[in-house]
């Protein structure tokens, strides 16, 4: 076994497919964007040439595939030379996107982890409830947000907790099933032990199934925070584009405006990563504070 | 305010909560009866539900704007079965099980492709679970775009959704073949082929079936989210949208009522097929719980 190399292993494959994957997207935005080009020139009764062709795709207004370059000035553009306070400016409306994530995967863990020590801790409340768990998760339960979004708003609650709501909707289940699983995944002979300590319920629960639930806790959480984004920007769409990653989106496929798709979807991304990455930090910390092995 | 309905709701949910404490610590004789208990807790469970849905919306008096009662849905849903039968067939039949089956199969397809190449594995891996995590979803108003307003533009964005799991499930099942068997293949002289379809595939069902089951619940998350983008006047997602605007709310949960029937359906499909495939597998088998 040769030693694992970062960049051979990792920085050199993966730069090739994103490399590859970039060109695709270039030949992509000259063959999708060509029609309207050679429209213009038909209306205009001249005759374009192909290298004219190539070079007007790279730069329409409205194309129907922007090239990479025009999204990134677009991010460059909104997030960098707006002030963060405008409308216009991709910073503000990621910051409400992600306002609604942040509440509603909060909201979802606490509740989550709440229900999983129910479960674990009371038969009933396992037998009962956990095929339901289960089940809610074959639900398409992304179509209830538009309902919850106009039902609140018509009761006068509206604004940032009916996204969360939808969030916290979507991010507790991946928690209550990894932590019902984490905090049974201490062995008998573990939980033999304590009993022979003498150990009440309440520190079983502290000192050894609390910890021992971690890496499972951690692990959904990263799923969770990851939907809990998905949540949030659907939860936008129907409140009509005020503000938002996904009101970016609706009123781009209103306007027609691509490269403000592309834009807030990158965008998304970025957040979506972020976070992750945020909460993989996180694992890695508290891991090692418990002395796990790296 | 109708006290005696919300007060037998209470009354109903109480009894039944606690019948099932009973229930759930009885050791019956029988094999039969201890299955029909292990059954009958969730079950009850989702009664009791209801019940004190209908007891809190009847007794309250809410608004069936706001919340409608479970009999009025019920209701709603016998007397507009044409409108949800033709929502179905545009979301389901053709944009779900069309766009499941290409990305699924898309997904399968890649992984084989890449499987000699593991420079190319080590590339794709990394990006596929990094998609995996990316609210995909959005890529719904540059689909419509694309592909139009009918269904095939929701195919789309179902394929895209369902690709990448799949993908990384694939590759990551492949892999799970420890080495000695793939010596002892080496040893019987099987070729690539053989050691692919006797011994890789069957050691990587369980992968696959999870992004299956995954991807079951994706897909008409998918197709349905897809609809609000822009769609003919026909479709799942469209019905909730509208009706939403319209606040026919009632309306609205019989759609939901659909989709989760359907949603739990094709999963339930999907699990039964991994029970017949993947037999030998513990979780299956029995061995712990």
């Amino acid at each position: 076994m040769r030693e694992e190399s970062f960049v051979r292993d990792k920085l050199l494959p993966v730069g090739t497919v994103v490399a590859l994957l970039i060109v695709v997207w270039y030949i992509a935005v000259v063959f999708l964007n060509a029609p309207f080009e050679r429209d213009t020139a038909a209306r205009a009764g001249t005759e374009i040439s192909f290298s004219q062709i190539v070079h007007n795709t790279m730069a329409q207004e409205r194309p129907v595939l922007p090239a990479p370059h025009q999204v990134i000035a677009e991010i460059w553009d909104t997030t960098v030379n707006k002030p963060i306070t405008s409308k216009r400016s991709l910073v503000y409306h990621a910051w409400i996107t992600l306002s609604a994530t942040l509440l509603g995967f909060g909201i979802g863990g606490v509740l989550g982890i709440l229900l999983a020590i129910g479960i674990v801790h009371n038969r009933a409340m396992d037998r009962s409830l956990m095929p339901w768990v289960i089940a809610s998760q074959t639900i398409p339960i992304l179509a209830v947000a538009p309902m919850i979004i106009v039902v609140l708003n018509a009761i006068g609650i509206s604004g940032l907790l009916p996204k969360a709501l939808i969030s916290t909707y979507l991010s507790f289940f991946p928690v209550v099933v990894g932590m019902v699983k984490g905090l049974r995944s201490p062995e008998a002979i573990q939980l033999d032990l304590m009993h022979t300590y003498n150990a009440s319920q309440a520190q079983t629960f502290w000192k050894l199934r609390w910890p021992s639930s971690m890496p499972y806790l951690f692990t959904s959480l990263k799923v969770a925070v990851a939907i809990s984004l998905v949540g949030a920007i659907v939860g936008e769409l129907p409140t009509g584009a005020v503000a938002g990653l996904g009101a970016r989106l609706l009123a781009g496929s209103y306007y027609g405006q691509t490269v403000q798709i592309w834009s807030a979807l990158f965008m998304a991304a970025a957040l979506a990563a972020v976070l992750v990455m945020i909460v993989g930090f996180a694992h890695t910390a508290v891991l090692k504070r418990m002395g796990a092995k790296p | 305010m109708n006290l005696p309905i919300l007060v037998a709701a209470i009354v109903f949910w109480l009894f039944a909560w606690a019948f099932n404490e009973w229930l759930v610590r009885q050791r019956f004789q029988s094999e039969i009866a201890n299955r029909v208990a292990h059954f009958a807790v969730p079950v009850l469970f989702g009664i009791t539900l209801l019940v004190l849905w209908e007891g809190i919306v009847r007794g309250f008096a809410v608004p069936s704007v706001l919340l409608p009662a479970p009999s009025m849905i019920w209701q709603r849903l016998i007397n507009s079965l044409p409108t949800l039968m033709a929502d179905f067939r545009q979301t389901f039949l053709k944009a779900v099980l069309t766009g499941y089956a290409l990305g699924c199969g898309l997904g399968f397809v890649v992984a084989i492709l890449i499987d000699r190449s593991p420079f190319l594995q080590k590339g794709l891996l990394p990006l596929g679970n990094f998609v995996s995590a990316l609210p995909v979803i959005g890529v719904a108003p540059i689909m419509v775009m694309w592909f139009g307003f009918d269904w095939q533009s929701k195919v789309a964005v179902v394929v895209i959704m369902t690709f990448f799991p799949m993908l990384v499930n694939t590759i990551a099942g492949l892999a799970a073949s420890s080495h000695m068997e793939r010596d002892l293949m080496r040893t019987y002289a099987a070729s690539w082929w053989q050691t692919l379809i006797k011994l890789r595939l069957p050691a990587a069902w369980p992968f696959i079936f999870n992004a299956l089951k995954i991807n079951s619940t994706l897909a008409l998350i998918g197709a349905i989210v897809a609809e609000f983008f822009g769609t003919p006047i026909v479709g799942m997602g469209f019905r909730i949208s509208t009706e939403v605007g319209r606040m026919n709310v009632d309306m609205v949960w019989a759609e939901i009522a659909v989709a989760a029937v359907a949603g739990s359906a094709f999963y339930g499909v999907v699990a039964l097929i991994e029970r017949a495939v993947t037999f030998w597998h513990p979780s299956i088998r029995g061995g712990g719980a």
